[in-house]
Protein backbone atom coordinates (compact mmCIF):
# COMPACT_ATOMS: atom_id res chain seq x y z
CA UNK A 1 0.00 0.00 0.00
CA UNK A 2 1.33 2.81 -0.68
CA UNK A 3 0.62 6.85 -0.10
CA UNK A 4 0.12 9.17 -2.95
CA UNK A 5 3.18 11.94 -2.86
CA UNK A 6 2.87 15.64 -4.59
CA UNK A 7 4.97 17.58 -5.93
CA UNK A 8 4.00 20.88 -5.08
CA UNK A 9 7.15 23.21 -5.96
CA UNK A 10 9.45 22.93 -9.07
CA UNK A 11 12.44 24.81 -9.36
CA UNK A 12 15.72 25.34 -11.82
CA UNK A 13 18.35 27.58 -12.85
CA UNK A 14 19.48 27.75 -16.48
CA UNK A 15 22.03 25.31 -17.31
CA UNK A 16 25.46 25.72 -19.68
CA UNK A 17 27.93 27.61 -18.44
CA UNK A 18 27.96 29.57 -15.03
CA UNK A 19 29.91 32.18 -12.79
CA UNK A 20 28.05 30.72 -9.89
CA UNK A 21 29.41 27.46 -8.21
CA UNK A 22 27.60 24.80 -8.01
CA UNK A 23 26.36 25.28 -4.46
CA UNK A 24 25.38 28.85 -5.57
CA UNK A 25 22.94 27.31 -8.44
CA UNK A 26 21.85 24.56 -5.78
CA UNK A 27 20.59 27.54 -3.83
CA UNK A 28 19.10 29.26 -6.40
CA UNK A 29 16.91 25.92 -7.50
CA UNK A 30 15.87 25.08 -3.87
CA UNK A 31 14.62 29.04 -3.02
CA UNK A 32 12.99 28.66 -6.90
CA UNK A 33 11.41 24.81 -5.88
CA UNK A 34 10.14 26.63 -2.27
CA UNK A 35 8.71 29.77 -3.43
CA UNK A 36 7.32 28.20 -6.14
CA UNK A 37 5.19 25.15 -3.17
CA UNK A 38 4.65 28.68 -1.46
CA UNK A 39 6.52 27.61 1.82
CA UNK A 40 9.48 28.81 3.76
CA UNK A 41 12.71 26.45 4.12
CA UNK A 42 11.75 26.17 8.16
CA UNK A 43 8.18 23.89 6.87
CA UNK A 44 11.12 21.26 4.60
CA UNK A 45 11.32 18.20 7.44
CA UNK A 46 13.47 16.11 5.32
CA UNK A 47 16.02 16.86 2.60
CA UNK A 48 18.41 14.79 -0.39
CA UNK A 49 20.37 15.89 -2.50
CA UNK A 50 23.65 15.85 -4.66
CA UNK A 51 25.90 16.17 -7.07
CA UNK A 52 28.79 14.35 -9.11
CA UNK A 53 31.55 17.17 -9.19
CA UNK A 54 30.34 19.82 -7.32
CA UNK A 55 30.03 19.37 -3.67
CA UNK A 56 28.19 18.36 -1.00
CA UNK A 57 24.40 18.76 -0.53
CA UNK A 58 24.10 19.02 3.32
CA UNK A 59 26.23 21.87 3.15
CA UNK A 60 23.78 23.67 1.19
CA UNK A 61 21.84 24.64 4.67
CA UNK A 62 24.85 27.25 5.92
CA UNK A 63 22.76 29.20 2.98
CA UNK A 64 19.31 27.71 3.62
CA UNK A 65 18.95 27.96 6.95
CA UNK A 66 20.40 26.17 9.95
CA UNK A 67 16.74 24.10 10.94
CA UNK A 68 18.01 21.12 11.85
CA UNK A 69 16.34 19.49 9.10
CA UNK A 70 17.96 15.62 8.09
CA UNK A 71 19.82 16.44 5.17
CA UNK A 72 20.91 13.37 3.19
CA UNK A 73 23.56 13.70 0.51
CA UNK A 74 22.91 11.41 -2.18
CA UNK A 75 26.29 10.32 -5.30
CA UNK A 76 24.70 8.12 -7.55
CA UNK A 77 26.19 9.07 -11.35
CA UNK A 78 23.50 10.00 -13.80
CA UNK A 79 20.91 8.79 -11.04
CA UNK A 80 21.73 10.89 -8.46
CA UNK A 81 18.51 12.93 -8.89
CA UNK A 82 16.17 9.77 -9.45
CA UNK A 83 17.86 8.55 -6.22
CA UNK A 84 17.22 11.82 -4.49
CA UNK A 85 13.64 11.58 -5.35
CA UNK A 86 13.27 8.13 -4.52
CA UNK A 87 14.52 8.81 -1.01
CA UNK A 88 12.24 11.59 -0.32
CA UNK A 89 9.41 9.64 -2.17
CA UNK A 90 9.95 6.72 0.58
CA UNK A 91 10.52 9.75 3.31
CA UNK A 92 6.91 10.30 2.88
CA UNK A 93 5.44 7.32 2.47
CA UNK A 94 7.40 6.12 5.31
CA UNK A 95 5.78 8.90 7.76
CA UNK A 96 9.33 10.48 8.49
CA UNK A 97 8.32 13.86 6.90
CA UNK A 98 5.42 15.26 5.35
CA UNK A 99 7.24 18.07 3.52
CA UNK A 100 10.66 16.80 1.56
CA UNK A 101 13.12 18.76 -0.48
CA UNK A 102 15.23 16.77 -3.61
CA UNK A 103 17.78 18.64 -4.89
CA UNK A 104 20.39 17.87 -7.82
CA UNK A 105 23.02 20.31 -9.22
CA UNK A 106 26.51 19.91 -10.89
CA UNK A 107 29.36 22.08 -12.47
CA UNK A 108 31.73 20.56 -14.78
CA UNK A 109 35.03 21.93 -16.42
CA UNK A 110 35.45 22.30 -19.85
CA UNK A 111 36.21 18.35 -21.20
CA UNK A 112 35.30 17.18 -17.91
CA UNK A 113 35.69 13.15 -17.54
CA UNK A 114 39.18 11.58 -17.57
CA UNK A 115 38.76 8.12 -16.61
CA UNK A 116 41.83 6.09 -15.47
CA UNK A 117 41.73 2.27 -16.02
CA UNK A 118 42.62 1.62 -12.48
CA UNK A 119 39.70 3.11 -11.43
CA UNK A 120 37.35 0.87 -13.80
CA UNK A 121 39.37 -2.23 -13.37
CA UNK A 122 41.02 -2.45 -16.57
CA UNK A 123 44.17 -3.38 -17.67
CA UNK A 124 46.67 0.22 -18.60
CA UNK A 125 46.56 -0.83 -22.23
CA UNK A 126 43.01 -0.08 -22.49
CA UNK A 127 43.94 3.85 -21.15
CA UNK A 128 47.22 3.97 -23.38
CA UNK A 129 45.86 2.35 -26.47
CA UNK A 130 43.15 4.72 -26.65
CA UNK A 131 39.75 2.40 -25.66
CA UNK A 132 38.94 4.86 -23.04
CA UNK A 133 37.09 7.39 -25.00
CA UNK A 134 33.40 7.49 -24.01
CA UNK A 135 32.19 8.60 -26.81
CA UNK A 136 33.39 5.15 -28.42
CA UNK A 137 30.54 3.63 -26.39
CA UNK A 138 27.94 5.75 -27.82
CA UNK A 139 29.09 5.29 -31.65
CA UNK A 140 29.57 1.74 -31.31
CA UNK A 141 25.69 0.96 -29.36
CA UNK A 142 23.95 2.93 -32.11
CA UNK A 143 26.26 1.59 -35.16
CA UNK A 144 24.99 -2.01 -33.99
CA UNK A 145 21.08 -0.63 -33.67
CA UNK A 146 21.54 1.15 -36.65
CA UNK A 147 22.46 -2.11 -38.46
CA UNK A 148 19.39 -4.31 -36.71
CA UNK A 149 16.79 -1.69 -37.06
CA UNK A 150 16.95 0.07 -40.28
CA UNK A 151 17.80 3.35 -38.34
CA UNK A 152 19.66 6.06 -40.55
CA UNK A 153 21.95 9.01 -39.53
CA UNK A 154 19.33 11.34 -41.18
CA UNK A 155 16.88 10.28 -38.17
CA UNK A 156 19.93 11.14 -35.96
CA UNK A 157 20.22 14.12 -37.17
CA UNK A 158 16.57 15.16 -37.04
CA UNK A 159 16.56 14.27 -33.26
CA UNK A 160 19.13 16.54 -32.40
CA UNK A 161 17.33 19.07 -34.53
CA UNK A 162 13.91 18.66 -32.63
CA UNK A 163 16.16 19.39 -29.49
CA UNK A 164 17.73 22.52 -30.72
CA UNK A 165 14.70 24.06 -31.78
CA UNK A 166 12.81 22.67 -28.44
CA UNK A 167 16.07 24.31 -26.73
CA UNK A 168 15.00 28.07 -28.32
CA UNK A 169 11.64 27.91 -27.01
CA UNK A 170 12.99 27.10 -23.52
CA UNK A 171 14.39 30.22 -21.78
CA UNK A 172 16.65 28.50 -19.33
CA UNK A 173 18.33 26.03 -21.84
CA UNK A 174 21.84 26.70 -23.08
CA UNK A 175 21.78 25.76 -27.09
CA UNK A 176 18.89 28.25 -28.16
CA UNK A 177 20.12 28.62 -31.85
CA UNK A 178 18.61 26.46 -33.65
CA UNK A 179 20.87 24.10 -35.84
CA UNK A 180 19.36 22.30 -39.25
CA UNK A 181 20.12 18.60 -40.64
CA UNK A 182 22.25 19.06 -43.12
CA UNK A 183 24.59 21.29 -40.59
CA UNK A 184 24.56 18.38 -38.02
CA UNK A 185 25.25 15.86 -40.47
CA UNK A 186 28.45 18.46 -41.88
CA UNK A 187 29.56 18.93 -38.06
CA UNK A 188 32.54 16.82 -37.87
CA UNK A 189 32.23 13.16 -36.92
CA UNK A 190 33.21 12.14 -33.44
CA UNK A 191 32.53 8.82 -33.15
CA UNK A 192 30.96 7.32 -36.26
CA UNK A 193 27.92 7.50 -37.09
CA UNK A 194 27.73 10.28 -34.59
CA UNK A 195 28.56 13.88 -35.22
CA UNK A 196 29.38 16.76 -33.24
CA UNK A 197 26.28 18.75 -33.15
CA UNK A 198 24.48 15.17 -32.05
CA UNK A 199 26.12 15.24 -28.65
CA UNK A 200 25.17 17.00 -25.85
CA UNK A 201 28.36 18.77 -23.34
CA UNK A 202 28.62 18.83 -19.91
CA UNK A 203 27.67 21.80 -18.39
CA UNK A 204 26.41 23.77 -14.71
CA UNK A 205 22.87 23.90 -13.66
CA UNK A 206 20.80 22.97 -10.62
CA UNK A 207 16.92 21.59 -10.33
CA UNK A 208 14.67 21.64 -6.92
CA UNK A 209 11.53 19.58 -6.11
CA UNK A 210 9.45 20.05 -3.10
CA UNK A 211 7.62 16.82 -2.18
CA UNK A 212 4.83 16.97 0.34
CA UNK A 213 2.01 14.05 2.00
CA UNK A 214 -1.53 14.98 0.58
CA UNK A 215 -2.14 16.11 3.85
CA UNK A 216 0.57 18.65 3.73
CA UNK A 217 -0.50 19.52 -0.26
CA UNK A 218 -3.59 20.71 1.08
CA UNK A 219 -2.81 23.41 3.26
CA UNK A 220 -0.53 24.59 0.04
CA UNK A 221 -1.82 27.04 -2.69
CA UNK A 222 0.58 25.87 -5.59
CA UNK A 223 -0.97 23.53 -7.87
CA UNK A 224 0.39 19.86 -7.22
CA UNK A 225 1.63 17.19 -9.88
CA UNK A 226 0.74 13.26 -8.63
CA UNK A 227 4.26 11.21 -8.40
CA UNK A 228 2.97 7.80 -9.68
CA UNK A 229 5.98 6.27 -9.15
CA UNK A 230 10.17 6.51 -9.03
CA UNK A 231 12.31 3.82 -9.69
CA UNK A 232 16.25 3.36 -9.96
CA UNK A 233 17.68 0.59 -11.43
CA UNK A 234 21.33 -0.86 -11.81
CA UNK A 235 22.29 -3.20 -14.65
CA UNK A 236 21.67 -6.70 -15.36
CA UNK A 237 24.27 -9.55 -16.64
CA UNK A 238 23.74 -9.28 -20.35
CA UNK A 239 23.82 -5.17 -20.68
CA UNK A 240 26.63 -3.36 -23.29
CA UNK A 241 28.23 -0.49 -21.16
CA UNK A 242 30.81 2.26 -21.11
CA UNK A 243 34.41 1.20 -21.32
CA UNK A 244 33.27 -2.93 -21.70
CA UNK A 245 37.01 -4.93 -22.64
CA UNK A 246 33.92 -7.67 -23.56
CA UNK A 247 30.30 -7.86 -23.83
CA UNK A 248 28.64 -11.24 -23.35
CA UNK A 249 26.97 -12.93 -26.57
CA UNK A 250 22.99 -13.25 -27.57
CA UNK A 251 20.63 -10.49 -26.90
CA UNK A 252 21.49 -7.38 -24.88
CA UNK A 253 19.79 -6.55 -21.43
CA UNK A 254 18.79 -3.20 -20.85
CA UNK A 255 18.59 -1.52 -17.13
CA UNK A 256 16.72 1.71 -18.94
CA UNK A 257 13.89 -1.28 -20.15
CA UNK A 258 13.80 -2.40 -16.37
CA UNK A 259 14.22 0.80 -14.87
CA UNK A 260 10.87 1.90 -17.04
CA UNK A 261 8.82 -1.27 -16.17
CA UNK A 262 9.33 -1.02 -13.11
CA UNK A 263 7.95 2.63 -13.14
CA UNK A 264 4.79 1.92 -14.89
CA UNK A 265 4.12 -1.17 -12.94
CA UNK A 266 4.24 0.73 -10.13
CA UNK A 267 1.90 3.49 -11.31
CA UNK A 268 0.09 1.01 -12.66
CA UNK A 269 -0.02 2.63 -16.42
CA UNK A 270 1.78 1.39 -19.47
CA UNK A 271 3.63 3.74 -22.14
CA UNK A 272 0.24 4.10 -24.18
CA UNK A 273 -1.11 6.61 -21.13
CA UNK A 274 1.73 8.62 -21.70
CA UNK A 275 0.97 12.34 -23.13
CA UNK A 276 4.83 13.81 -22.73
CA UNK A 277 8.12 12.29 -21.96
CA UNK A 278 11.79 13.15 -21.31
CA UNK A 279 14.22 10.60 -22.37
CA UNK A 280 18.01 10.74 -21.71
CA UNK A 281 20.04 12.24 -25.00
CA UNK A 282 23.83 11.97 -24.02
CA UNK A 283 23.38 11.72 -27.75
CA UNK A 284 20.80 11.77 -30.43
CA UNK A 285 21.62 7.96 -30.73
CA UNK A 286 20.17 7.33 -27.36
CA UNK A 287 17.06 8.99 -27.52
CA UNK A 288 16.55 6.81 -30.24
CA UNK A 289 17.43 4.15 -28.88
CA UNK A 290 15.98 4.97 -25.37
CA UNK A 291 12.00 5.34 -26.72
CA UNK A 292 11.62 1.67 -27.96
CA UNK A 293 13.63 0.67 -24.50
CA UNK A 294 11.34 2.13 -22.03
CA UNK A 295 8.05 1.06 -24.27
CA UNK A 296 7.31 3.95 -26.55
CA UNK A 297 7.76 1.86 -30.21
CA UNK A 298 9.00 -1.46 -31.10
CA UNK A 299 12.74 -1.25 -32.17
CA UNK A 300 13.03 0.29 -35.40
CA UNK A 301 9.57 2.34 -35.50
CA UNK A 302 11.42 5.14 -34.62
CA UNK A 303 12.83 5.56 -38.39
CA UNK A 304 9.16 6.42 -39.21
CA UNK A 305 7.87 8.52 -36.21
CA UNK A 306 11.04 10.74 -36.27
CA UNK A 307 11.00 11.69 -39.64
CA UNK A 308 6.69 11.91 -39.03
CA UNK A 309 6.79 14.19 -36.24
CA UNK A 310 5.52 11.97 -33.92
CA UNK A 311 8.06 13.22 -30.87
CA UNK A 312 7.69 17.08 -31.71
CA UNK A 313 5.99 19.15 -29.07
CA UNK A 314 2.90 18.70 -31.16
CA UNK A 315 3.21 15.47 -32.13
CA UNK A 316 1.27 12.02 -30.74
CA UNK A 317 4.28 11.32 -28.61
CA UNK A 318 6.32 14.70 -27.67
CA UNK A 319 10.01 13.69 -26.10
CA UNK A 320 12.36 15.98 -24.53
CA UNK A 321 10.54 19.17 -24.81
CA UNK A 322 12.80 21.10 -23.18
CA UNK A 323 15.55 20.52 -25.49
CA UNK A 324 16.48 17.65 -23.89
CA UNK A 325 20.30 17.43 -22.66
CA UNK A 326 21.09 18.44 -26.34
CA UNK A 327 19.97 21.81 -25.52
CA UNK A 328 20.50 21.87 -22.25
CA UNK A 329 23.84 20.52 -21.94
CA UNK A 330 24.60 17.90 -19.11
CA UNK A 331 25.15 18.97 -15.51
CA UNK A 332 25.08 15.28 -14.02
CA UNK A 333 23.10 15.70 -10.85
CA UNK A 334 20.94 17.89 -12.01
CA UNK A 335 19.74 16.23 -15.25
CA UNK A 336 16.98 13.81 -13.76
CA UNK A 337 15.52 16.90 -11.75
CA UNK A 338 15.09 19.19 -14.61
CA UNK A 339 13.76 16.53 -16.75
CA UNK A 340 10.87 16.32 -13.68
CA UNK A 341 10.87 20.01 -13.62
CA UNK A 342 9.82 19.98 -17.28
CA UNK A 343 6.94 17.34 -16.98
CA UNK A 344 5.58 19.26 -14.15
CA UNK A 345 5.30 22.67 -16.26
CA UNK A 346 3.59 21.01 -18.65
CA UNK A 347 1.12 19.00 -16.53
CA UNK A 348 0.67 21.92 -15.13
CA UNK A 349 0.12 24.16 -18.38
CA UNK A 350 2.54 26.46 -17.91
CA UNK A 351 5.79 25.55 -20.56
CA UNK A 352 4.80 28.83 -22.52
CA UNK A 353 5.92 28.52 -25.92
CA UNK A 354 6.78 25.15 -25.46
CA UNK A 355 3.44 23.68 -24.07
CA UNK A 356 2.30 20.32 -25.23
CA UNK A 357 -1.54 21.24 -26.57
CA UNK A 358 -4.29 19.44 -25.76
CA UNK A 359 -3.60 19.59 -21.76
CA UNK A 360 -1.25 16.60 -21.20
CA UNK A 361 -1.98 14.48 -18.73
CA UNK A 362 0.42 11.82 -17.79
CA UNK A 363 4.15 12.72 -18.26
CA UNK A 364 7.28 10.11 -18.04
CA UNK A 365 11.06 10.68 -16.94
CA UNK A 366 14.13 8.47 -17.85
CA UNK A 367 17.93 8.96 -17.04
CA UNK A 368 20.66 6.38 -17.91
CA UNK A 369 24.00 6.82 -16.74
CA UNK A 370 27.62 4.34 -16.38
CA UNK A 371 28.13 2.39 -15.60
CA UNK A 372 24.81 0.78 -16.53
CA UNK A 373 21.80 2.73 -14.29
CA UNK A 374 18.76 4.20 -14.80
CA UNK A 375 16.09 5.93 -13.16
CA UNK A 376 12.63 6.85 -14.40
CA UNK A 377 9.33 8.17 -13.19
CA UNK A 378 5.73 8.48 -13.89
CA UNK A 379 4.00 11.27 -12.84
CA UNK A 380 0.11 12.43 -13.74
CA UNK A 381 -2.32 15.66 -13.55
CA UNK B 1 60.90 1.11 -21.10
CA UNK B 2 58.10 3.18 -23.44
CA UNK B 3 57.05 0.37 -26.22
CA UNK B 4 54.31 1.11 -28.93
CA UNK B 5 51.48 -0.50 -27.88
CA UNK B 6 50.81 -0.39 -31.63
CA UNK B 7 53.46 -3.16 -32.86
CA UNK B 8 52.68 -5.95 -33.57
CA UNK B 9 54.39 -8.09 -30.97
CA UNK B 10 53.94 -11.45 -30.81
CA UNK B 11 50.83 -12.64 -31.46
CA UNK B 12 48.86 -15.14 -29.03
CA UNK B 13 45.73 -16.24 -28.41
CA UNK B 14 43.27 -14.29 -26.29
CA UNK B 15 43.76 -15.40 -22.84
CA UNK B 16 39.92 -15.79 -21.17
CA UNK B 17 38.22 -17.80 -19.19
CA UNK B 18 35.13 -19.64 -19.07
CA UNK B 19 32.49 -20.56 -15.82
CA UNK B 20 33.00 -24.27 -14.68
CA UNK B 21 29.22 -24.18 -13.67
CA UNK B 22 26.43 -24.45 -15.85
CA UNK B 23 26.53 -20.68 -16.80
CA UNK B 24 29.45 -21.49 -19.30
CA UNK B 25 30.02 -17.66 -19.55
CA UNK B 26 33.54 -16.91 -21.46
CA UNK B 27 34.86 -13.67 -19.96
CA UNK B 28 37.35 -11.96 -21.95
CA UNK B 29 40.36 -10.84 -20.06
CA UNK B 30 40.29 -13.62 -17.96
CA UNK B 31 38.97 -13.36 -14.37
CA UNK B 32 39.10 -15.42 -11.41
CA UNK B 33 35.06 -15.74 -11.13
CA UNK B 34 32.46 -16.10 -13.32
CA UNK B 35 30.80 -12.04 -13.57
CA UNK B 36 27.63 -13.53 -13.94
CA UNK B 37 27.53 -16.52 -11.06
CA UNK B 38 30.21 -15.62 -9.20
CA UNK B 39 31.35 -19.24 -9.17
CA UNK B 40 34.82 -20.46 -10.35
CA UNK B 41 36.16 -19.75 -13.98
CA UNK B 42 38.93 -21.27 -15.82
CA UNK B 43 41.43 -20.09 -18.08
CA UNK B 44 40.75 -20.64 -21.74
CA UNK B 45 42.32 -19.54 -24.89
CA UNK B 46 39.92 -18.21 -27.07
CA UNK B 47 38.65 -18.71 -31.15
CA UNK B 48 41.40 -16.35 -32.88
CA UNK B 49 38.28 -15.55 -35.31
CA UNK B 50 35.21 -13.92 -35.09
CA UNK B 51 32.71 -11.29 -37.09
CA UNK B 52 32.76 -7.96 -36.77
CA UNK B 53 29.55 -7.05 -34.36
CA UNK B 54 30.22 -3.39 -34.27
CA UNK B 55 32.30 -0.55 -34.49
CA UNK B 56 33.09 3.16 -34.60
CA UNK B 57 36.26 5.43 -35.90
CA UNK B 58 38.11 7.10 -33.15
CA UNK B 59 38.48 10.62 -34.94
CA UNK B 60 40.35 12.97 -32.51
CA UNK B 61 43.45 12.04 -30.09
CA UNK B 62 42.50 10.65 -26.76
CA UNK B 63 43.26 12.65 -23.74
CA UNK B 64 46.65 11.71 -22.34
CA UNK B 65 47.41 10.38 -20.18
CA UNK B 66 46.29 7.59 -20.25
CA UNK B 67 46.32 7.71 -24.12
CA UNK B 68 49.45 7.37 -25.42
CA UNK B 69 50.41 8.27 -29.15
CA UNK B 70 52.29 5.80 -31.24
CA UNK B 71 55.77 7.26 -32.49
CA UNK B 72 54.41 8.77 -36.11
CA UNK B 73 51.77 11.08 -33.86
CA UNK B 74 48.12 10.13 -33.40
CA UNK B 75 46.20 8.72 -36.61
CA UNK B 76 42.33 8.28 -36.76
CA UNK B 77 42.05 4.49 -36.03
CA UNK B 78 38.61 1.84 -36.07
CA UNK B 79 37.84 -0.23 -32.98
CA UNK B 80 34.45 -2.46 -32.49
CA UNK B 81 33.74 -5.49 -30.72
CA UNK B 82 34.13 -9.03 -32.46
CA UNK B 83 31.92 -11.63 -31.75
CA UNK B 84 33.90 -15.28 -30.98
CA UNK B 85 32.12 -18.71 -31.26
CA UNK B 86 32.48 -19.01 -27.19
CA UNK B 87 29.47 -16.21 -27.31
CA UNK B 88 31.48 -13.12 -25.96
CA UNK B 89 32.27 -9.83 -27.88
CA UNK B 90 35.67 -9.04 -27.66
CA UNK B 91 36.28 -5.27 -27.81
CA UNK B 92 39.30 -4.87 -30.18
CA UNK B 93 41.50 -2.27 -32.68
CA UNK B 94 40.60 -2.55 -36.07
CA UNK B 95 43.79 -2.98 -38.13
CA UNK B 96 42.10 -1.27 -41.41
CA UNK B 97 43.37 1.79 -42.94
CA UNK B 98 40.51 4.22 -43.33
CA UNK B 99 42.76 7.15 -44.88
CA UNK B 100 40.77 6.35 -48.45
CA UNK B 101 37.81 5.33 -46.78
CA UNK B 102 35.45 3.20 -44.59
CA UNK B 103 34.72 0.34 -47.55
CA UNK B 104 37.04 -2.27 -45.47
CA UNK B 105 34.50 -1.87 -42.52
CA UNK B 106 31.42 -3.98 -42.23
CA UNK B 107 29.12 -5.55 -39.87
CA UNK B 108 29.41 -9.60 -39.71
CA UNK B 109 32.66 -9.46 -41.57
CA UNK B 110 35.03 -12.61 -40.85
CA UNK B 111 38.06 -11.35 -38.93
CA UNK B 112 40.90 -12.53 -37.03
CA UNK B 113 41.86 -11.65 -33.75
CA UNK B 114 44.65 -11.62 -31.81
CA UNK B 115 46.39 -10.54 -28.52
CA UNK B 116 49.67 -8.56 -28.55
CA UNK B 117 51.28 -6.25 -25.40
CA UNK B 118 48.28 -4.04 -26.11
CA UNK B 119 44.19 -4.26 -26.23
CA UNK B 120 43.17 -7.35 -28.62
CA UNK B 121 43.87 -6.40 -32.53
CA UNK B 122 41.56 -7.48 -35.15
CA UNK B 123 41.99 -7.53 -39.34
CA UNK B 124 39.91 -8.61 -42.36
CA UNK B 125 40.44 -12.10 -43.29
CA UNK B 126 41.43 -12.50 -46.19
CA UNK B 127 39.79 -14.87 -48.81
CA UNK B 128 42.03 -17.25 -48.64
CA UNK B 129 41.25 -17.57 -44.64
CA UNK B 130 37.54 -17.74 -45.05
CA UNK B 131 37.72 -20.74 -46.80
CA UNK B 132 40.24 -22.66 -44.94
ZN1 LIG C 1 28.91 -18.83 -14.08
Amino acid sequence: MSTDVLICGAGRTPFGRSQASGRQLAVGAVNAALADAGIEWSRVRAAFGGSDSAGLADTLVAQLGLTGVPFVNVKNGCATGGSALVSAVNAIRSGMADVVLAVGFDKHPRGAFDPRPEDWGLGAEYGSDGLMVTTQFFGMKIQRYMHDHGITPRTLALVAEKAYRNGGLTPEAWRRKPVDVDEILDSGMVSDPLTRYMFCSPGAGAAALVLCSPEAARGLEGEPVTLRSAAVRTRRFGSFEVFSPWIPGGPLTSVSRDASAAAFEEAGIGPGDVDVCQLQDTESGAEVMHMAECGFCEDGEQERLVASGATEIGGTLPVNTDGGCIANGEPIGASGLRQVYEIVQQLRGRAGERQVPGEPRVGFTHVYGAPGVSACTVLSH
Amino acid sequence: MATDPRSPAVAVGLQGSRCRSGCAVTAYPAEDTCPRCGGPAEPEVLTGTGTLWTWTVQRYAPKSPPFQAPPGGFEPFALGYVELAEGVRVAAVLDVDIREGLDGIRIGMPVTVTAGHGVPRARPMTPGEEDS
